[in-house]
């Protein structure tokens, strides 16, 4: 049998980094082959040389056998390669049929019916007349499925396709999935997530630090021995759980309204919940169900004058990010990269952002020994691998800046700390790491708040968890008490 | 066959280095075939527009006379762009500057005070600190766009001082001309070189260049504004305020365009006139950024752009250029180091399309 596609020895670099090297990858037709690595093993990168996004440096890629040059994502749809990307690329403003009908030549009218169509063969329902925005990531996700299937792909790349969504639809896709590799479709599925891997695919490559490290039949072996592939060393052990006095309300939101400008936007509706010092609580959900706009109110980048949002028991709402800080506040934002850092500045200057009241200003002068010293402790105490404090910001992986950032906002000693997606694209090692330190604030009496996507986390260091879903905040769980089950379907807006 | 550019994660501190003598060069070249196609001969137009100002100390005073205001008012500017609030009306701020330093003198011609010149500046400044804090007030309470508004007050500033040339602040004894009567000694500025008409103004310059270098090198109120250029959200994020870094920067940008029209009137010119107008707040945005907003890069690029004045002057009459000459070459010095920041701070490829199989 021909392999459907193979990659013999590509190799792609950018400057000095080397994103993907020698690698060898075989994916037979029919089979759901799985790419899986930690954020930063290059899998994004070899996704985009398969898809014609990039040309590789060297090596070969043959389709069918044939060696073929993909110079743009349409030679690659002329092959029969469709990719869904992480990020989706739909207009909202549009309905389903109108986005489609931007790549997929035919009349608008039959193409609402091969949707339908499609919909009912492979559990991937939608209304074509529906506007993007009105609909769900969820169903947005099969929009941009039916989108590739229109193209009758032999090949459909999938990148990190789960973690856009609540448990409960991840096994409707899976579904969907199976029903397409039957009718013979090969399925390159992008994931870190090891218990959907095993549950899903028959083969799986292996990335780490852009080499293949492992090819396996993910069936026969043990999550663990997965990870051990994946991280290059064992897994961390889990936190040490104590229970922890609680003391005063550092963080009360009550009933918080707020419309949302942008008619695309999510509005919240009657938000309330109380953070006190010692114990951390954490905001499940999807992305895209207020969390940026919760964020930006609590942090003061968008003020809306009243006494909804109180810190340190101050009404806070018309005080800017400065003037909360400055009550003992400190915050790290899902975006690192011109929001929680300026990539065009050193390290040391990122550090003085937002740490220019740990003694690096005297009377309005910076103080350079003072700043570089505070930017080497962060580096130091953080394991933030770079050059040292003068490398820009910029110049950082994404996960070392993660580090840079949540290194100098928990330096700070904050009495309330906000942390959206604090491990976001950090290697497993730095994300234990990560945990372990909030934790410890925690139990030294800080009130943190930690928004993130991924529930494995919340439920291993939040004392209480809730879930944000379309502007609305779920009452408080206890997470000693509640079930993955229970927050999945809060996510869904299903109630508990 | 398309071409892309993409950022490179890093420009080469050399490129960054060379780009304005790459451009200068570049700017002669293209000036080369232009006078050549003007029929006039390029060696004696680039005597005069380069070599000539050198060549006599009268000369050379006149390049460091020019110099004062446009070195001035381009520091101020620097500090706006930087933090991206981009106040173009330097010149309108500098006429405004010019006629509320007038009008001491203007009163009182016979005044001797001491206090007349230090008076005159600081309602230079002030004026021209004022004139902008309207286009400030306007982007803070209106978010009206500060390029718009400080360019039309700019032609609003022109008409005011048309309207007091011609009318209520023309010499009585002056002919008609549209001027004001001379100022008395106490009125203007002292010569800093003997025997040249360089005056003090220069020293002022020089040390709003060394306040400028310390307010975006070492003061935190400058990192703020850097911060706010580069990176807005995270000026929100760290909380850094927007509507002080627009007053900040428009206000500190009208101080030196003001005073350096209030050092005009009571340095070469001596009173009131129309030509205190001649351009020197555009050509002070070119100055800011053939300097590449650096304080330092900034005194470079202010002593070039003025030798190309000076040289433009002689060539007029030397080489028998039109006055348009000296502009077009100022515009292409811009043109060729804005083209070469882009090339220096992305990469360029050919992308060649090919048909898969």
């Amino acid at each position: 049998m021909t392999a459907l596609l193979s990659l013999q020895g590509v190799s792609k670099r950018y400057g000095a980094v080397k994103a993907n090297s020698g690698i060898d990858l075989v994916v037979d037709p029919g089979s759901i082959h799985a790419i899986l690595g930690e954020n930063g093993a290059g899998k994004s990168t070899l996704m985009k040389l398969i898809y014609g996004v990039e040309s590789p440096d060297a090596g070969s890629i043959l389709w069918k056998g044939q060696p073929v040059t993909l110079a743009s994502p349409a030679d690659a749809r002329r092959l029969g390669i469709g990719m869904v990307f992480q990020h989706f690329s739909l207009f909202e403003t549009l309905s389903v049929v109108q986005n489609i009908a931007l790549i997929v030549p035919g009349r608008q009218a039959d193409l609402a019916r091969r949707i339908r169509a499609l919909g009912a063969e492979f559990g991937l329902e939608v209304d074509p007349e529906a506007m993007v925005h009105a609909l769900s990531v969820g169903e947005r996700q099969r929009v941009e499925i039916i989108r590739c299937l229109l193209l009758e792909p032999e090949l459909l790349i999938l990148d990190e396709p789960t973690s856009v969504l609540p448990p409960q639809s991840v096994a409707r896709l899976f579904d969907t999935l199976r029903a397409l590799q039957a009718r013979g479709m090969a399925i390159l599925f992008i994931s870190h997530k090891l218990e959907e891997i095993k549950e899903l695919c028959d083969t799986a490559t292996i990335l780490r630090g852009g080499q293949v490290t492992g090819r396996v039949t993910p069936r026969d072996h043990s999550a663990k021995d997965l990870a051990t592939l994946m991280i290059g060393r064992a897994m961390p052990p889990p936190l040490p759980a104590t229970p922890q006095a609680q003391g005063e309300v550092r963080l009360e939101l009550s009933g918080l309204d707020y419309i949302n400008d942008d008619p695309f936007g999510v509005s919240l509706r009657d938000v309330s919940l109380r953070l006190h010092s010692g114990e951390i609580v954490g905001i499940a959900g999807i992305s895209g169900n207020g969390q940026q706009e919760l964020a930006a109110l609590i942090s003061g980048e968008v003020m809306r004058p009243g006494d909804a949002i109180r810190m340190m028991g101050r009404a806070v709402g018309g005080l800017d990010a400065a003037h909360r800080r400055r009550l003992g506040f400190a915050f790290v934002p899902e975006e690192r990269l011109g929001r929680g850092a300026v990539p065009d500045m050193s390290l040391a200057d990122n550090a003085l952002l937002t740490a220019h009241s740990a003694g690096l200003v005297q009377r309005g002068f910076i103080r350079r020994g003072p700043e570089r010293a505070y930017t080497a402790a962060i580096i130091a105490a953080y394991d933030v691998r770079t050059p040292g404090p003068e490398a820009e910001a910029a110049a950082l992986s994404g996960g070392n800046l993660q580090k840079f950032i949540m290194g100098r906002e928990m330096m700070l000693a904050p009495k309330l700390l906000l942390a959206s997606q604090p491990t976001w694209g950090v290697d497993i090692g730095a994300a234990t790491d990560i945990r372990q330190r909030l934790v410890a604030m925690r139990n030294e009496g800080a009130a943190i708040l930690v928004i993130s996507e991924e529930l494995e986390e919340l439920f291993q260091i939040c004392d209480r968890l809730h879930v944000l879903h379309k502007g609305h905040l779920s009452p408080s769980l206890q997470t000693a008490a509640t079930s993955v089950e229970q927050v999945g379907s809060y996510m869904i807006g299903a109630g508990a | 066959m398309s071409i892309s550019f993409t950022r490179r994660a890093k420009a080469s501190r050399v490129a960054m280095l060379l780009a304005p003598v790459v451009a200068f060069c570049c700017a002669i070249v293209a000036s080369v075939i232009l006078f050549t196609a003007l029929g006039k001969s390029p060696g004696q137009a680039l005597y005069s527009l380069l070599l000539e100002p050198f060549l006599s100390w009268y000369n050379f005073s006149e390049v460091l006379l020019k110099m004062a205001p446009l070195l001035l008012i381009a520091q101020g500017l620097a500090i706006g762009f930087r933090a991206n609030v981009f106040n173009i009306g330097a010149e309108g701020q500098l006429i405004i500057g010019a006629i509320a330093a007038s009008a001491l003198p203007v009163w009182y011609p016979m005044g001797d005070s001491a206090w007349m010149l230090p008076a005159m500046l600081v309602m230079g400044a002030g004026a021209g600190m004022a004139w902008a804090g309207i286009a400030a007030l306007f982007r803070t309470r209106f978010n009206a766009n500060e390029i718009l508004v400080t360019l039309m007050l700019s032609l609003i500033a022109a008409q005011v001082l048309n309207y007091l040339l011609l009318g209520p602040w023309k010499d009585p004894n002056g002919f008609n001309f549209p001027q004001s009567v001379m100022f008395p000694d106490a009125a203007l500025l002292p010569i800093l070189l003997p025997g040249t008409r360089v005056n003090v103004s220069l020293l002022l310059a020089l040390i709003a260049s060394v306040l400028a270098y310390v307010l975006m090198r070492h003061r935190f109120s400058g990192f703020q504004l850097l911060v706010g250029g580069l990176a807005p959200r995270a000026a929100r994020y760290a909380g850094f305020s927007e509507t002080r870094a627009i007053w900040m920067s428009l206000l500190l940008g009208g101080l030196a365009a003001g005073l350096a029209g209030a050092s005009e009137v009571a340095g070469p010119l001596g009173q009131l006139q129309r030509s205190v107008s001649t351009g020197y707040g555009y050509s002070a945005i070119i100055v800011a950024y053939l300097g590449g907003l650096n304080p330092l890069g900034i005194v470079i690029s202010a002593f070039v752009m003025s030798v190309i004045y000076i040289g433009g002057d002689n060539a007029m009459v030397s080489a028998d250029l039109p006055v348009a000459a000296v502009w077009v070459f100022q515009g292409l010095l811009l043109c060729f180091y804005l083209a070469g920041l882009t090339f220096i701070r992305h990469k360029v490829t050919w992308i060649r399309r090919k048909v898969a199989p």
